[in-house]
């Protein structure tokens, strides 16, 4: 039989985001894969060339909009590491405390999207009603629902509303309730663990050599985490569990993410409880030094990183994003080869596909 | 080779910088050796961060070496710059069990676009390549697939080169 | 023509040429002639009411306000009390819902897809960067705004969307098209 290349893209209810999957197929099975990326490229690392550090904060949050306080916080902590700020303690707890609303925000909204490719809508509909309240909170204290700005250099940009605390704690135990049914949802369903158990296959060995990272990496049997290997703002005083599962398939992927948000949930009312009181930002100068800084954080999707060259002006020389879909999506290959078409869906859903970071 | 998973955890932070140093003092006193004076101003700027300038010649004996002996197994990031005189790539390099991160810049001269691939050597290298051809025009031989990756195939300039201007603001 | 004439003129033509004459005639009676603009006096109303209660969206999510989108549709601001149902082949689709920033590798893509949506179309801007190129109106590769390539109905503010304003966006598209209504038969103003 001939084999064929199909597109499935860059229009595709599975893409969640413009880019393009060749697969090369003889009859059903999949025997070569090339993703094409670029259809969303805004040519970020250009525009912040020309922009002063105040004025790229905004911008960091499109990066990748499913999880955007992670990269406006990793851009603000590149920046103050350039300028040797020290910024004040409960600046520090309430960073973190917003990076794990956000964490359990953008695993929401992934295992939205993954049950509605998958067939189950009512995981659909369970997981958006459920994230609406992680929004809200968000929004309390920032003022919009999906594009924050709310790390600022130095700190961030306003101190917790009242009542915030209350709140918070409510959502996060009816969150924990809540997520009981919905791993009783997909745990019972026959057909999700069919389609999920076995499929994808990634070892540990070739996963590390391709660069991948995050939940993708910890469902290949590798206990690596940024949070523990190179504690950033307060995660070496809070005591939380590195989510693992031995299989590499898309099943392991589930799983690790669902543990997340529950280690998220402890990590966030502990934030609740060891918050110091004190001011929340500190004056920046404007005009950075000459040299380079990194930051690394761990993104719901994987190591973010960020190269940050100063020249001494106002603006940056140079900023480079590392994106971890960019890399986990080159290893689609090997994660696709000898499956079925229908797999596709499924494989590619468990990566966590958000193209606002790939492409840059 | 220790592997992440079994380390006793939690680890004090005065523990830490005990452990972790002594083997970015092996890589200072080591890699210059082996390299010879290919490898130039190597130097441990923090705890888990060694940094090193490398000429491009000897890019690939560095990086079989670092991943080989040294256990350095994932490639973080490879970035292009524009100096206006020479262009410059900078790897990130990181070892899990060493908690260590190497960062190497190796400059490129204007008239001599060609560097070697290292995807022979880290199989992540392959798309971060194709994104400093994309945008900064820089050569990869033994690259298995060098062609652009965000712009279009038929685009003929390079965006991220400082004489590339945006429109300006009105 | 009587009747006699009509046979006559049938056995002389040629075949194509008979072929060309009775192509499509209940089509031609209906749009041209009075039978049909009395139907359309008549149903305007109902295929106006038709169409305003069932725009089908494609399935299309270009940046942050996809996301937005993807609420919209969710159990807080049901938009599916307005009968949209997102579907995932432009061919079966009435609404071309732009929800991000176009680029120049997307551009031909994008047209294509608006071409191959079939009449009654229509194209809603969502977000500024789908109006005007939005926050990267700078950039080498974009597109500022997709009305440069694509007649854009309705344009939606904002940076994300709101879903309650995507969905306010779908009811004023809904006036449009109350506004405009036309016969279905002989595509007049009614």
């Amino acid at each position: 039989m001939a084999e064929m290349w199909i597109n499935m893209g860059p229009q595709h209810p599975m893409t969640h985001g413009l880019w393009n999957l060749r697969i090369k197929v003889d009859g059903e099975v999949i025997t070569d894969a090339m993703p094409e990326i670029g259809y969303l490229h805004r040519g970020m690392e250009k525009i912040f060339e020309n922009k002063t550090y105040v004025q790229i904060g905004p911008l960091t949050d499109r990066l990748c909009y499913g999880s955007s306080f992670t990269w406006n916080h990793l851009y603000c902590m590149t920046v103050e590491k350039l300028m040797g700020l020290e910024i004040p303690e409960r600046a520090k707890w309430i960073r973190v405390m917003a990076i794990e609303l956000q964490r359990i925000a953008s695993h929401l909204m992934w295992l939205a999207a993954y049950a509605a490719d998958l067939g189950l809508l009512t995981g659909f509909v369970w997981a958006m009603r459920d994230r609406e309240i992680f929004l809200d909170l968000l929004q309390a204290l920032s003022g919009s629902r999906l594009t924050y700005n709310y790390a600022r250099i130095g700190g961030v940009a306003a101190d917790l509303p009242p009542d915030f605390e209350r709140d918070c704690l409510r959502a996060v135990d009816y969150f924990e309730r809540k997520l009981k049914e919905h791993e009783n949802l997909y745990n019972g369903s026959k057909i999700f663990k069919m389609r999920t158990v076995g499929i994808g296959i990634l070892k540990r060995e070739e996963a590390i050599n391709l660069g991948v990272t995050g939940p993708t990496l910890r469902g290949s049997n590798a206990k690596i985490d940024i949070r523990k290997d190179q504690p950033y703002e307060v995660y070496d005083e809070i005591d939380f569990e590195v989510a693992c599962h031995t299989d590499c398939d898309c099943w392991a992927r589930y799983i690790v993410r669902m543990t997340e948000m529950k280690e998220s949930c402890k990590i966030i009312r502990q934030t609740l409880q060891k918050m110091p009181k004190g001011p929340v930002r500190v004056k920046t100068p404007m005009l950075a030094p000459s040299g380079d800084a990194i930051g690394v954080v761990e993104d719901p999707r994987g190591e973010g990183m960020m190269y940050l060259i100063g020249d001494g002006t106002d603006r940056p020389y140079r900023l480079k994003v590392r994106s971890p879909l960019f890399v986990t999506l080159s290893a689609a290959k090997s994660m696709l080869l000898g499956y079925k078409v229908a797999d596709v869906v499924a494989i590619m859903g468990s990566i966590d596909v958000c193209m606002g970071e790939t492409d840059r | 080779m220790e592997s992440s998973s079994n380390r006793v955890e939690p680890v004090g932070k005065k523990e830490l910088s005990q452990l972790v140093s002594g083997f970015e003092r092996k890589l200072e006193r080591e890699l210059p050796l082996s390299i010879g004076p290919d490898l130039t101003e190597i130097a441990v700027k923090r705890e888990g961060l060694v940094s090193a300038r490398c000429n491009k010649e000897s890019i690939l004996k560095l990086a079989r070496l670092l991943r080989d002996k040294y256990g350095f197994e994932h490639l973080s990031l490879i970035s292009a710059v524009d100096w206006r005189d020479r262009f410059e790539l900078v790897y990130h390099v990181r070892s899990y069990a060493n908690y260590c991160m190497m960062e190497i810049k190796v400059p490129v001269p204007k008239d001599d676009l060609e560097v070697y691939s290292v995807t022979s050597i880290w199989k992540g290298a392959n798309w971060h390549e194709r994104e400093a051809y994309d945008m900064m025009g820089i050569v990869f031989k033994g690259h298995p697939d060098l062609r652009r990756i965000l712009l279009p195939e038929d685009v003929k300039y390079f965006p991220l080169r400082k004489d590339f201007q945006l429109a300006e603001e009105d | 023509m009587d009747m006699s004439k009509q046979i006559g003129t049938v056995m002389l033509m040629k075949s194509k040429d008979f072929l060309a004459w009775f192509d499509d005639w209940f089509g031609r009676i209906m749009k041209k002639g009075v039978i049909g603009r009395g139907i359309d006096v008549l149903l305007t109303d109902f295929w106006t009411w038709a169409r305003v209660n069932s725009i089908y969206p494609l399935h299309f999510g270009i940046m942050c306000c996809a996301l937005e989108m993807g609420a919209a549709s969710a159990s807080r601001f049901d938009a599916q009390r307005l009968g949209v149902i997102y579907r995932s082949t432009p061919r079966q689709c009435d609404l071309l819902l732009v929800n991000g920033p176009v680029s120049k590798k997307l551009r031909p893509d994008l047209r294509r897809l608006y071409d191959q949506m079939a009449e009654p179309k229509w194209v809603i801007a969502m977000g500024e960067c789908a109006i005007s190129g939005g926050p990267f109106w700078q950039s080498y590769s974009i597109v500022q705004g997709v009305d440069k390539f694509i007649p854009v109905d309705v344009y939606i503010p904002g940076c994300p969307v709101r879903p309650e304003a995507m969905l306010e966006g779908f009811m004023k598209l809904q006036d449009k098209i109350r506004a405009t209504k036309k016969g279905v038969l002989t595509e007049e103003r009614v």
